[in-house]
């Protein structure tokens, strides 16, 4: 699904690598988690595959079921199934979140030939996934995110995603602001979404959302580079003994 | 020593080449004084501080400079709501163009008619608030206008108008230079809402009066022409009685150059009056609200809203003030006016001003001047908006607030059609 190779990244606005070589291949139906100490990279990595502005890629790739991501807007790498659930979703005060997610859906299927979703077809999915994630249809009306709390924005990220259902889900920091609730809330949404045909990778700094999202595959991220994989164990033994001693051993 | 050397007026010839139009006595009076006021304060020029930003040459000049008509090849504003139409092509009432002047809850007459007769209640109006409003600031194309407007609707709200007015301004001529001054009258608990399209002329020259009477409603949405080539200056006095409401939105699109001043006099406790304005321009576009708020009464609200879209080199300016007169407590005043510049070669000038004399007084007012946000564009990009359109969103985002102003909803979605045209025609 996912396949980065040697990837290497740094700040378009100073000399600054961010990342140095990462390799990490996330296949169809497999749930990755990355871990890592903070400033280790593991958001750049998310912006870098989204599309953001401000970084500039200086060597390696990354394709999505073959596609190369880095050739394509953002938009583009969207509707070819791509999909990353922020760590602070941003809020756009006058933009009403129906309307967000409708001209999102639409633009999406447009841009992959499909026929627009009518407004009463909307209506009801989005009713629907809504309701599973606790979203009420005042949220629903609201300006995107704006007066949200911690907690809403992320239900409201996972809202999203159900409705968009992309191939290849990156959750950067879903757990950051949630109580055990929430979390539980958004883990049942994500894990709603999990099948054969669906990818995930999940960016935490703690183990606890992998209590909910269990993953298949965790790596540690640090200075820049994927420097551990191992299955859910290493999650619990992030949490046992900290990064410290998994750092120096493999320094 | 040298007497100090004085320039001729460069707008005496101007001022001493206006002849005023005939009519019967009152109109006549009102005219009269209006030319004196007029020469009394002259034409604006650069020096004054209520003109820095605004260049008034084309305004002063004798003629109007030509500007070429424009076809949109779209549907005409308001095409879709029941409205009473009255019709002006290049500044001149076009009766068979016009629905009958008549209907439940409104009287209607034309300035030319009315000014013939001397029985007539718009003669205790005609110029009043115009001459209201030339202090503290004065406002010499309104002076102009009074001395010299031959056209124009006098409008009487008795009740709850059935429909809305819609004062039509047809333009067929690339010289006209049209004078229109329309008076409104929103007697006791009445209620009437006017709508005003089109681009009016190659130079227009506009004065409304509106005089709301207590507990009287009076709404106002204008869609100034898309002529990429007219010039316009407008002034609307209001004055607002007891628990009276006053409501304005501006929405302009295009044209070389705009100059809207609103002077709302709050004059009984407990009114609200509302104006805002929604402009979207680019190139060789510049627009000037100037507004001037006095709140002169107890327990009232007063908000303005602006709002500007500026691309390619347009220009927009604000000057907005709040004065609050001793003994108006319990004031509750609000100013924003803010710009969205989508490229460095564009500029908003702001003045915003409050002047209080009460103490019992709440008055907020903000300024801003930005560019779209990077951050909600990457985010509606990342959700697979393409970009042209996630910016689009976001301008009408932006202008969003001013649109709240507009009350009645079929009215907000015409405005929001509008603009969703413009938008999409200057897509890059």
């Amino acid at each position: 699904m996912l396949e980065i190779k040697n990837l290497h990244v740094k700040l378009e606005e100073e000399d600054k690598a961010i990342l140095k070589g990462v390799d990490l291949t996330v296949g169809a139906g497999s749930v990755h988690a990355i871990m890592g100490p903070n400033g280790s990279g593991k958001s750049t990595l998310s912006y870098v595959l989204a599309g953001r502005e401000g970084y500039e890629v200086t060597e390696g790739s990354a394709t999505l079921e073959g596609t190369d991501l880095l050739a394509l807007e953002p938009e583009e790498r969207a509707a070819a199934g791509l999909f990353l659930a922020f760590q602070y979703p941003v809020e756009i005060p006058g933009v009403g979140n129906m309307t967000f997610l409708r001209t999102a859906v639409n633009s999406q299927r447009k841009a992959r030939g499909e026929a627009e979703m009518s407004a009463a077809e909307f209506l009801k999915v989005v009713r629907e996934k809504a309701k599973a994630l606790n979203i009420d249809a005042e949220m629903l009306k609201r300006p995107v995110n704006v007066g949200f709390s911690g907690g809403e924005k992320k239900r409201n990220e996972i809202l999203q995603m159900a409705m968009l259902e992309p191939r290849m889900c990156i959750l950067d920091e879903t757990d950051s602001g949630l109580d055990v609730d929430a979390m539980r809330l958004v883990a049942d949404g994500v894990n709603a979404l999990r099948d054969a045909g669906r990818a995930f990778l999940v960016i935490t700094h703690y183990q606890r959302l992998l209590d909910h999202i269990r993953p298949d595959v965790v790596h540690i991220m640090a200075d820049g580079r994927i420097v551990k994989t191992g299955g859910p164990e290493l999650a619990l033994l992030v949490e046992e003994q900290g990064y410290a001693d998994i750092l120096a051993e493999v320094a | 020593m040298a007497a100090p050397q004085t320039k001729a007026d460069p707008n005496a010839a101007r001022l001493a080449a206006i002849r005023l139009p005939e009519g019967g006595v009152w109109a006549s009076e009102a005219r009269s004084a209006a030319l004196g006021r007029l020469t009394a304060m002259g034409l604006p020029r650069r020096r004054d501080e209520y003109w820095r930003w605004t260049d008034a040459a084309a305004l002063n000049a004798a003629e109007a400079a030509p500007a070429a008509t424009f076809d949109p090849r779209e549907r005409p504003p308001f095409d879709s709501v029941d409205r009473l139409k009255v019709v002006f092509v290049d500044g001149v009432f076009d009766p068979a163009a016009s629905d009958d002047l008549s209907g439940a809850g409104i009287e209607i007459g034309r300035l030319a008619e009315a000014g013939e007769r001397d029985i007539h209640w718009a003669r205790h109006l005609y110029g009043r608030l115009e001459a209201a409003g030339q202090t503290p600031v004065a406002r010499p194309f309104a002076a102009l206008n009074t001395a010299t407007a031959t056209d124009g609707v006098l409008i009487r709200a008795t009740g709850t108008a059935a429909r809305p007015v819609a004062l039509i301004y047809l333009r067929r001529s690339e010289t006209s230079d049209a004078v229109l001054h329309h008076v409104v009258r929103v007697e006791p608990g009445a209620s009437v809402t006017v709508l005003e399209s089109g681009p009016a002329a190659a130079r227009l020259n506009k004065v409304m009066e509106v005089d709301v009477a207590e507990g009287g409603a009076f709404h106002h949405v204008r869609v100034q022409g898309r002529d990429h080539e007219r010039r316009a200056v407008t002034h609307l006095f209001a004055r607002v009685g007891k628990a009276a409401t006053f409501k304005s939105f501006t929405l302009t699109k295009n044209g070389r150059l705009t100059r809207n001043e609103a002077v709302i006099d709050i004059a009984g406790d407990g009114a609200v009056a509302h104006i805002a304005g929604a402009c979207v321009g680019d190139g060789d576009f510049h627009h000037d609200d100037t507004v001037f708020v006095t709140h002169g009464a107890v327990g009232c609200e007063s908000r303005q809203v602006f709002k500007k879209v500026l691309r390619a080199g347009a220009t927009g300016v604000f000057q907005g003030k709040i004065l609050v007169k001793p003994g108006a407590q319990q004031t509750d005043g609000y100013q924003l006016s803010q710009s969205l510049l989508l490229d460095e070669a564009s500029q908003f000038l702001a003045k915003p001003e409050l002047e209080i004399y009460a103490d019992d007084v709440k008055c907020s007012h903000g300024s801003t001047s930005g560019a779209i946000d990077e951050t909600a564009l990457f985010y509606l990009r990342s959700r697979g908006v393409p970009a042209a359109e996630a910016t689009d969103l976001l301008v009408l985002a932006f202008l969003a607030e001013a649109l709240d102003e507009v009350e009645d909803e079929a009215l907000r979605d015409e405005i929001r059609g509008r603009l969703d045209g413009w938008l999409a025609r200057h897509r890059k």
